[in-house]
């Protein structure tokens, strides 16, 4: 195993952890300021690459395609947030872990009504296709590359919302008190709207981004919604620093893991047994690394402590 | 229980006896994946199904979704075989569906027709008289690859798909014609999309040609990721990543790729070309191998229909055993252990015009069965 491939496998996991930020951000956003489990975060991910796939599809253009993505994402999530979301805030976590995989249901179905059930196609602009070569003549896809330096430009600009502007002050008091911001003065229904576009508008955006080298199908969003709630699990539920920083031990761990445990297990047993059993283990890998952290620390990396 | 109940109950048995009565007609239970992930494999089924007993009065279809999941299959089975009475049932897709469902139907005297799913299990040991499959034994598109491979001069393969019994079905049949070294072999995970690490690690192993076996999404994001990295090495597959419905996601990524099949549009005989045309027409789309297999499917059964009666079951799984229809397919028979004898082509991703599809480039195996014949005792 050579030093060469390990870096580039190291830069494979940091990706997907940047793609997982992305999902899990606005997940973990909305619970910490509206104490809300919103399970239907995935299909935004959904609409978001659907919405890049058919705006590409009819321009020709990836870029109008992303831009249409964060549209559509977050306008589908302003509606929802309206007309359906904004009554769970007083419910319990039950009633609104059945309303919002509800809305999966429907979401998926609509979908599925309006585009088919075969997949659609979008692919990435030819500017970014092919490999760069990175210092030490290690060969990487360009458009990674390019997702891991968008993620990291969206990481530091939602950093900076959070602490520095006034919408951020507002998001991290609802976080710590909701009834004493509100009897201050701040329209709290018009700040949960704005924070619930904002995660739908993550969620989009990664689905779009993604859906240009995966798949852009009914369901695609709902694998990756498991993924993100081990990161907000890990990281510490309403913690934006914990999401990163989760985001990026789960990709690094899953991706290093499932291609180096097979190999690993080669030096005690024969190929095919290792194989099997490696991706077996490895897929295993997060959940191991969530319940060893939750077992330090109950309330993850960077959560509140419990009272 | 009251009265009433036991009355009704009674009515209910003697209405439904009545309309079993007219043994000419046949009562098909339909159990196939119509929603969620894999969903475009049970609508070429059925379509494919239907386009073929459209205007055959005897048949009435009752069509259910089993979502992918063997326990909403295992339900919908007991419904449709204990209370709406079918003859046959078909429809599922998925191998681990199948092995839930098939056993319990062909036991209690139903037959069952697969259209896609052959898992070894029925076909060896697990065979029974009264199951057929019209589509193939799992094995076989993977082993025809690997024959493939051989007369295509690799010796070096990297071969991978995801870790469940399929897919190690797959890579065994793939290895048992294949005669070259392997580069590396990997299990992925199912319902995995994103290989950046198994693409790295195939840049890096020094292959001659890779082999692959990931059905639906799973295969459209490992081939566009494969394009994307500039590795320029062949790719072999099953046809299942490389059909009608995927073609279009995949885009020109697939262009070039060789894959195996048991049917393609452009075989040669007077069965398929109606068949191709009559879908088009039909659906508006081109038909998958997935139409095909349903469409062959029903054709079996309307030709075991015109011959005997479906309550003389001895009588009824002779006519089925002959295979006297005409298959979209050419030749079509049936081994011993009831799963097809037929050739396995190998073709190549082509462009007509703006629509991606796909061309048959050779006769990869010819007249193939399957190793488990010896193991069925039937």
């Amino acid at each position: 195993m050579s030093l060469i491939l390990f870096i580039e496998q190291l830069l494979n996991g940091i990706q997907f952890g940047i793609m997982l930020f992305l999902m899990s951000a606005g997940l973990t956003l909305i619970f910490g300021v509206m104490g809300l489990i919103n399970l239907a975060h995935g299909s935004f991910y959904m609409i978001g690459a659907f919405a890049a796939a058919i705006v590409a599809g009819l321009t020709g253009s990836f870029w109008l395609a992303l831009i249409a993505s964060l549209f559509a994402a977050a306008i589908s999530g302003v509606l929802i947030e309206i007309l359906i979301i904004r009554r769970l805030y007083r419910r319990d976590h039950l009633d609104q872990v059945l309303a919002t995989f509800a809305l999966i249901l429907l979401l998926s179905e609509g979908v599925r009504w309006l585009f088919g059930a075969f997949p659609l196609y979008l692919n990435i602009p030819s500017s970014l296709d092919g490999s760069i070569v990175l210092p030490f003549n290690i060969i990487y896809s360009k458009y990674r590359m390019f997702i891991i330096l968008i993620g990291i430009i969206i990481a530091i600009g939602l950093y900076l919302l959070i602490s520095k502007t006034r919408l951020g002050i507002r998001i991290r008091a609802g976080q710590n008190d909701r009834q004493m911001i509100s009897a201050l003065g701040v329209d709290i229904s018009k700040l949960y709207t704005i924070v619930f576009a904002i995660g739908a508008a993550l969620a989009g955006f990664a689905g779009a981004m993604i859906g240009a080298i995966q798949s852009v199908e009914v369901g695609m969003g709902e694998p990756v919604l498991i993924l993100a709630f081990v990161v907000i699990i890990i990281g510490g539920i309403g913690s934006i620093k914990g999401a990163f920083i989760g985001s990026i031990l789960v990709g690094v761990t899953d991706t290093l893991g499932r291609i180096f445990l097979p190999n690993f297990l080669k030096l005690f047993m024969d190929t095919a047994n290792a194989t099997s059993m490696g991706s077996s283990i490895g897929s295993m890998l997060i959940y191991i690394l969530m319940a060893s952290i939750l077992l330090i620390k109950p309330s993850g990396l960077f959560g509140k402590n419990e009272k | 229980m009251n009265k009433s109940t036991i009355i009704f109950g009674a009515v209910l048995l003697m209405t439904s006896t009545f309309a079993n009565a007219d043994d000419h007609k046949v009562k098909v239970g339909m159990i196939t994946t119509l929603s969620g992930g894999g969903s475009g494999l049970g609508i070429d089924v059925r379509d494919g199904f239907m386009l073929a007993v459209k205007n055959n009065k005897n048949i009435d279809v009752i069509i259910k979704d089993d979502q992918r999941k063997p326990d909403i299959a295992v339900q919908l089975a007991d419904k449709m075989i204990q209370s709406d009475k079918v003859d046959v049932l078909t429809g599922i897709i998925f191998s681990n569906l199948a092995m839930a469902v098939v056993p319990a139907t062909v036991n209690q005297g139903k037959f069952y027709l697969s259209p896609n799913a052959g898992p070894s299990a029925l076909a060896g040991k697990g065979c029974h008289k009264n199951y057929f499959n019209v589509a193939w034994q799992n094995d076989n598109l993977h082993e025809a690859a690997g024959g493939y491979a051989n007369s295509a001069g690799f010796k070096n393969s990297f071969i991978l798909a995801p870790n469940y019994p399929a897919g190690k079905d797959a890579l065994t049949g793939y290895k048992r014609f294949f005669k070259g070294k392997l580069a590396g072999e990997i299990y992925t995970k199912l319902g995995q999309k994103d290989y950046a690490a198994e693409i790295a690690q195939i840049r890096a192993s020094g292959a001659d040609s890779i082999f692959f076996f990931l059905p639906g999404g799973m295969g459209i994001g490992f081939m566009k990721q494969f394009s994307q990295s500039g590795i320029k090495l062949p790719v072999i597959g099953p046809a299942f990543s490389f059909d009608q419905g995927i073609l279009k996601a995949v885009g020109d990524a697939a262009l070039g790729v060789k894959n195996t099949s048991q049917w393609s549009k452009d075989i040669d005989n007077a069965a398929n070309k109606k068949f191709v045309n009559d879908f088009k027409s039909t659906y508006g789309r081109l038909p998958s191998l997935y139409a095909s297999q349903g469409y062959d499917t029903g054709k079996l059964l309307i030709s075991a229909m015109s011959k005997a009666k479906i309550t003389d079951a001895d009588k009824f799984r002779n006519e089925l055993r002959k295979a006297d229809f005409a298959s979209t397919r050419g030749n079509f028979k049936f081994s011993k252990n009831h799963h097809p004898i037929q050739d396995i082509y190998v073709r190549e991703v082509i462009k007509e015009g703006k629509t991606l599809t796909n061309k048959i480039v050779s006769v990869g195996l010819k007249d193939h069965s399957n190793v488990y014949v010896s193991k069925c005792k039937m």
